[in-house]
């Protein structure tokens, strides 16, 4: 489909911020520990120092398991009785990670919400005893910084950090539902913004860089620092986690030396953390900082109590309007926070352990601990290793969807060729693709070098010439048959034998494309959605014809391109555009029912999904909403209708084709961000003008007539082999089409919900609508034994 | 007297030969700070050169006087001049050519500026035995100067643009619309930086970062920049620096010797706190060779036209490489590649040289290029070769000083280098010499040079 321009808590969950907390699976906890030679936690006594190494022989990553909490306590408990030790250091023995956060496995074998909260509370002793440490510890920390590894760092006395890429620090738990469940509330407000610049610049939860008149000077304050990591639980770069004084020195990462750069720069940082922590014990460095003249200010401003309250209301108001209520999380993380701070230590740490054992056990952490697991699997190549590796990508199309992938496409080290059929088209195809990289280069994020290095992996042309170099085509052309059927021959005239041909179209059906083809078995559909850059979701078709090398070298192509992939079965709408289609079908016949655009987002949102369905048929484009339905309307028949499909031919005829024209449900006018309903589609409403039925038409009505109708049309993929399983579905419907995180997809929301209760409320509108609403086999299935679950 | 370098390329033996390196690479003026060098060479009063009045060009008019005067060379009997500069002066961006005309030379003798970071006059030699070896000249003349006393700094984009939008402005209100538009911001200067353009990191924070990767320690850094030092200060007071030619300031003393020279204790470079990388780092300013002025040049020739001149040459330039690497992790690295490249090229091993003369730019680097060399795990991983390069020997290596004690004009350093090779081989009765030197953009040069048989 075009697009769903995904924002607010999803574009947050998406954000390429999965390294966070680690299952291991095959992790056994019962091992006898005590006659156990230590396996994750070592130490060697150097001078007076002890070096503190952690590495987790199982893993690729470090978490904090039950062993390694064990062998942790051990460890310090030796240090501290060790008369020849004066400090101690911190280190990981991983490149590319300190430790990224507590062993999800750990929490989610606790049965209870006071199991969790004694989990947290045992959690919440050991960093207690490493912050009241007699002997100063230095975190020496390189790579991957996050949740309780972050915890564990901010309670040590002194932090050293490389500015490695790898670097991060971050408290990611709100993303899975949760929070920093060990100290973390309690500690980053006091942490952050001692030479505070907190410049949340357009990223994230920006509710404190954009303050209301008073409220300006406290931008930059811990409180609001602490409060935008917890909740938007973005990773933090070393350097800029300096300025916000989180990490207290830097060190840089090293080449090429006597040693791989990697292993250098471990014992580098060791090494420098080493002499911090003598200078620590001869008070050569100073644990607290001279504070200055504004950090003085700014204490005192934030020494009343109704300046707190401003921040909390402020906060709360804005989490509020993000998460429509529908996400526990970050409410529970402002109420431990301000718990902590106006009543005290000891009530806040009790209020974060108790906060913490109930989110373990929502159902929303549940739904977004399954995103994590099923984005995590969705990572992963299941066709093997393709024979060939794509190092030439050849893409027909320089629009939107044709530049955006060679956005994506180019920076990976691909030589990637963009061909167009206009100079004009080519030109601005190539400037989209140079912009995404420039802004890269103005926040920073690359230099303009780099920029400039990775440009020369694109070519742009008008013709075929170095075709034949090309191990893969993907064709963003129109989406017509006969333009497919044309380019596709096009493009076998010249090529080589090996060199793939993928479709990005988001209904047409494959077989059909590839029926002009002489090698079907080197076709395939790869749906990408609008923007490229920004949308994480890749859907990729194969038909029966498509051989599995061909399936495996679209796959990796995708994950070379940072995607998520789900991989399903050919058929009218795929996956994704056949349960858009019903969903927007419904909203229409909403609209026609008299509902207001702006009702309808507010209805849609309200249950959970990031953009309201009136919007989301703005952001595809009402032309392209209007042929899809009529397409799938000939493939499925009348059980894909509900609205009239007239409504949105009428729109486009008038010019009415959503966001790109500037007028669709919505007037879009450039700069302002703010939209006012489009004035002139009343009157189309009011020409094909339904009278509501009362019975069905209340707002939790409208809400489930549409989300039914999603679901049950997901739940039929299944039934039919589109989907090879429930979490490809739960993954294609949340990233692609904007499906409520909070629910974890239409399959986790089945499970959750009740498929006998879905099935129910169906029939209801059955009764009024006719088959639109006729649930599913498997559906009934399921609503028939409420043991058979998607999910186990 | 005039060192005769020859020139052996694709089995030739040119002849060539040289001259000298001016007062001006003595003109370091300031004490300890060398990193922000610019700046205080206008500030220090006890620097008072005078020189911040001169123009780059005057320096090395002042080699080439000098190279006339040594071996008066008819001012006609060259055919090209090539000089070797970093920072150019917009005024006279081929500053060999305003260069050649002011010292006199003929103006029937083209003149050409290369630019290769540090390594900039070696191109400058190198280019001219490659028209010698092409049978394009005879005789050359190559040098290189670099004067930070007088850097261009720049208007910022944002005010050039608007000065040229100025000059095209028709009306009295467009005038006036633009010169109203002018901001704050908008005077704020470009100055140049001795940094890389493609990773933005200064060359004294990557040379910490290539200390620290071969584990080169403080003091190592520290006692090898006093044997520097020390070794100038000795080659200085027994008269072994001849290449160096006075140079008479206009309104001023003149400068008759390198004035960076200060051997200093360890207890004092000790007290040095780094410069770049803070503060664990450990390249000091004490450590690090300091900005400097000078010129330098050298007469190349075939052996045929400079024996039939009547000149006594004093050694031919047998062969040499350029390389090049990583700019970020390996940007001081053209040595260690360098070296074995050259020394296999003219077929000889490094125990066959006598006199070696590295490039200092920084303590550091060169530690770490030693212990580059003398490791078989770099050789391998790195460099594709099955053993390690292996280490000059210290008592052969930089005996006269160097770029750290001598100071470093980035453009006119290679010819000293050149010519120390020479005349050390004189004085020590060697047969061969090594140059090696790295620069900027992660490039380096390595030179192998023979005694003229005396």
């Amino acid at each position: 489909m075009a697009g769903a321009r995904a924002l607010g808590v999803l574009s947050r969950f998406t954000s390429r911020r999965y390294a966070l907390f680690i299952g291991n699976n095959f992790r056994t906890f019962s091992m006898a520990p005590a006659l156990l030679a230590r396996t994750h936690v070592n130490y060697e006594v150097k001078g007076d120092v002890a070096v503190v190494r952690i590495n987790d022989p199982s893993s690729k990553v470090n978490t904090l398991s039950v062993q390694m909490q064990r062998e942790m306590t051990e460890v310090m408990n030796e240090v501290w009785a060790n008369n020849a030790v004066q400090s101690a250091v911190l280190i990981s023995s991983k490149p590319g990670c300190f430790i990224a956060g507590a062993d999800i496995n750990m929490i989610q074998a606790c049965n209870s919400p006071e199991e969790v909260t004694t989990l947290s509370q045992e959690g919440q002793k050991m960093f207690e005893r490493i912050e009241n440490s007699p002997k100063p510890v230095v975190a020496a920390i390189n790579g991957s910084c996050l949740g309780g590894g972050l915890e564990f760092a901010i309670a040590c006395q002194y932090r050293v950090a490389t500015k490695s890429k790898k670097t991060v620090l971050g408290t990611p738990e709100v993303m899975l539902g949760l929070l920093p469940g060990a100290g973390g509330t309690q500690r980053l407000p006091k942490m952050t913004g001692s030479e505070g610049q907190n410049k949340g610049k357009g990223r994230g939860f920006d509710t404190l860089s954009k303050p209301s008149g008073c409220m300006k000077p406290l931008h930059n304050l811990g409180l609001p620092s602490a409060f935008d990591m917890m909740l938007t639980g973005r990773n933090i770069r070393a350097d800029k986690a300096k300025k916000m004084g989180l990490v207290d020195q830097l060190v840089d990462p090293l080449g090429p030396g006597l040693k791989s750069p990697e292993e250098r720069t471990i014992d580098y940082l060791e090494e420098v953390a080493i002499e911090c922590a003598r200078g620590i014990v001869s008070k050569k460095i100073p644990l607290r900082k001279e504070k200055g003249r504004m950090q003085k200010i700014q204490d005192h401003i934030m020494s009343y109590g109704f300046v707190r309250n401003q921040i909390y209301k402020t906060v709360h108001g804005k989490v509020m309007k993000q998460s429509k209520g529908l996400y526990p999380a970050p409410l529970k993380i402002i109420e431990s926070v301000k718990t902590g701070v106006e009543q005290g230590p000891d009530a806040g740490y009790l209020a974060e352990s108790q906060n913490f054992g109930e989110l373990a056990k929502t159902s929303e952490s549940a739904a977004l601990i399954g995103l994590y697991h099923g984005q995590v699997a969705c990572k992963k190549n299941r066709f093997g290793t393709p024979q060939k590796e794509v190092k030439t990508l050849a893409i027909l199309g320089a629009g939107l969807m044709g530049a955006g992938i060679a956005q994506v496409t180019v920076d990976k080290g691909v030589h990637t060729v963009l061909k167009d059929t206009a100079v004009a088209g080519l030109a601005r195809g190539e400037q989209q693709v140079y912009k995404g990289l420039n802004d890269k280069t103005r926040k920073k994020n690359i230099t303009s070098f780099q920029r400039d290095s990775i440009l020369s992996n694109l070519t742009g042309q008008l013709d075929y010439r170095g075709f034949e170099n090309a191990d893969m085509v993907i064709e963003a052309v129109f989406e017509d048959i006969n333009i497919k059927h044309a380019v596709l021959k096009e493009v076998e005239a010249v090529v080589s034998p090996h060199c793939i041909f993928a479709s990005n179209t988001s209904a047409l059906p494959i077989k059909d494309i590839a029926a002009a083809s002489k090698r079907p078995d080197k076709v395939i559909g790869m749906h990408y959605f609008s923007p490229v850059d920004k949308m994480q979701l890749l859907e990729i078709i194969s038909t029966d014809q498509t051989s599995k090398d061909t399936i495996a070298s679209a796959v990796a192509v995708g994950l070379k391109q940072g995607k998520v992939i789900i991989v399903v079965g050919d058929g009218p709408g795929f996956y994704t555009t056949r349960c858009l289609a019903p969903m927007l079908a419904e909203a229409v016949r909403v609209l026609q029912e008299g509902v207001d655009p702006k009702k309808l987002d507010g209805l849609t949102t309200s249950f959970g999904f990031p953009v309201g369905a009136a919007t989301l048929a703005d952001e595809v484009g009402i032309d392209v909403a209007a042929h899809v339905a009529e397409d799938l309307g000939k493939a499925f028949g009348s059980r894909f209708g509900g609205g009239n499909v007239e409504v949105l031919k009428t729109m486009v005829d008038l010019g009415f084709k959503g966001r790109k024209s500037g007028k669709g449900c919505y007037v879009y006018q450039p700069g302002l961000k703010t939209k006012e309903v489009n004035p002139d589609i009343g009157d189309i409403l009011e020409k094909y003008r339904i009278t509501p039925n009362p019975a069905v038409s209340s707002d939790s009505d409208v809400q489930y007539r549409l989300v039914s109708r999603f679901v049950n049309e997901a739940v039929m993929c299944l039934q039919e082999g589109i989907l090879n399983g429930p979490l490809e579905g739960d993954i294609g419907a949340v990233f692609g089409l904007g499906f409520p995180p909070c629910l974890g997809g239409p399959f986790r929301f089945v499970d959750s919900f009740g498929a006998d209760k879905l099935v129910e409320k169906m029939r209801r509108f059955e009764a009024v609508y006719g088959n639109h609403f006729t649930p599913c086999q498997l559906l009934l299935d399921h609503a028939n034994d409420s043991s058979k679950k998607f999910h186990k | 007297m005039c060192i005769w370098v020859s020139v052996a390329l694709r089995g030739e033996h040119n002849g060539c030969h040289d001259a000298e390196r001016d007062a001006a690479l003595l003109s370091q003026t300031f004490l300890g700070d060398a990193v922000r060098g610019m700046l205080s060479q206008y500030d220090d009063p006890a620097s008072g050169s005078g020189y911040a009045d001169l123009m780059p060009h005057d320096l090395a008019r002042a080699a080439l006087q000098g190279l006339l005067n040594r071996t008066n060379l008819p001012k006609d009997a060259v055919d090209y001049i090539i000089y070797g500069t970093v920072i150019q002066e917009v005024k006279t961006s081929n500053v060999a050519r305003e260069a050649a005309l002011g010292a006199g030379f003929s103006d029937k003798i083209p003149a050409h500026t290369v630019t290769m970071a540090c390594i900039s006059s070696n191109q400058a030699m190198t280019t001219g035995a490659g028209l010698i070896a092409a049978g394009q000249c005879d005789a050359i003349v190559a040098g290189g100067v670099e004067f930070m006393s007088d850097v261009p700094i720049r208007h910022s984009r944002k005010m050039r643009k608007t000065m040229l939008s100025l000059s095209r402005a028709k009306t009295l209100g467009q005038r006036l619309g633009l010169i109203g538009s002018i901001r704050l911001a908008h005077l704020t200067p470009e100055l140049p930086a001795v940094a890389e353009f493609s990773t933005a990191e200064t060359m004294g924070h990557s040379a910490d970062r290539l200390a620290a990767a071969f584990g080169v320690s403080r003091l190592e850094q520290d006692e090898f920049a006093l044997r520097s030092h020390t070794l100038a200060k000795k080659a200085q007071d027994d008269g072994l620096l001849q290449d160096v030619i006075s140079f008479k300031v206009p309104g001023r003393d003149i400068v008759s010797k390198d004035n960076g020279i200060r051997p200093s204790s360890m207890e004092q470079l000790k007290k040095l706190k780094p410069a770049f990388i803070k503060p664990h780092g450990t390249v000091t300013a004490a450590n690090s060779s300091f900005l400097t002025d000078g010129a330098s040049a050298v007469l190349i020739m075939s052996e045929e036209k400079a024996l039939a001149m009547g000149y006594k040459p004093k050694a031919y330039l047998r062969d040499f490489v350029y390389v090049s690497q990583d700019p970020k992790d390996q940007l001081l690295l053209g040595p260690t590649y360098g070296t074995p490249k050259a020394l296999e090229r003219a077929g000889l091993s490094m125990s066959d040289i006598d006199v070696f003369e590295f490039h200092e730019a920084f303590a550091g680097q060169i530690m770490a290029n030693l212990k580059a060399m003398d490791s078989d795990w770099f050789a391998q991983t790195y460099m594709g070769r099955k053993t390690k390069v292996g280490t000059p020997p210290i008592e052969k290596f930089n005996l006269w000083g160097g770029s750290l004690s001598l100071g470093h004009p980035f453009g006119a350093t290679g010819c000293r280098l050149v010519t120390t090779v020479a005349h050390r081989l004189q004085k020590e009765g060697g047969q061969y010499g090594l140059v090696a030197a790295c620069a900027a953009g992660g490039q380096g040069h390595a030179m192998v040079i023979e005694a003229y048989p005396q």
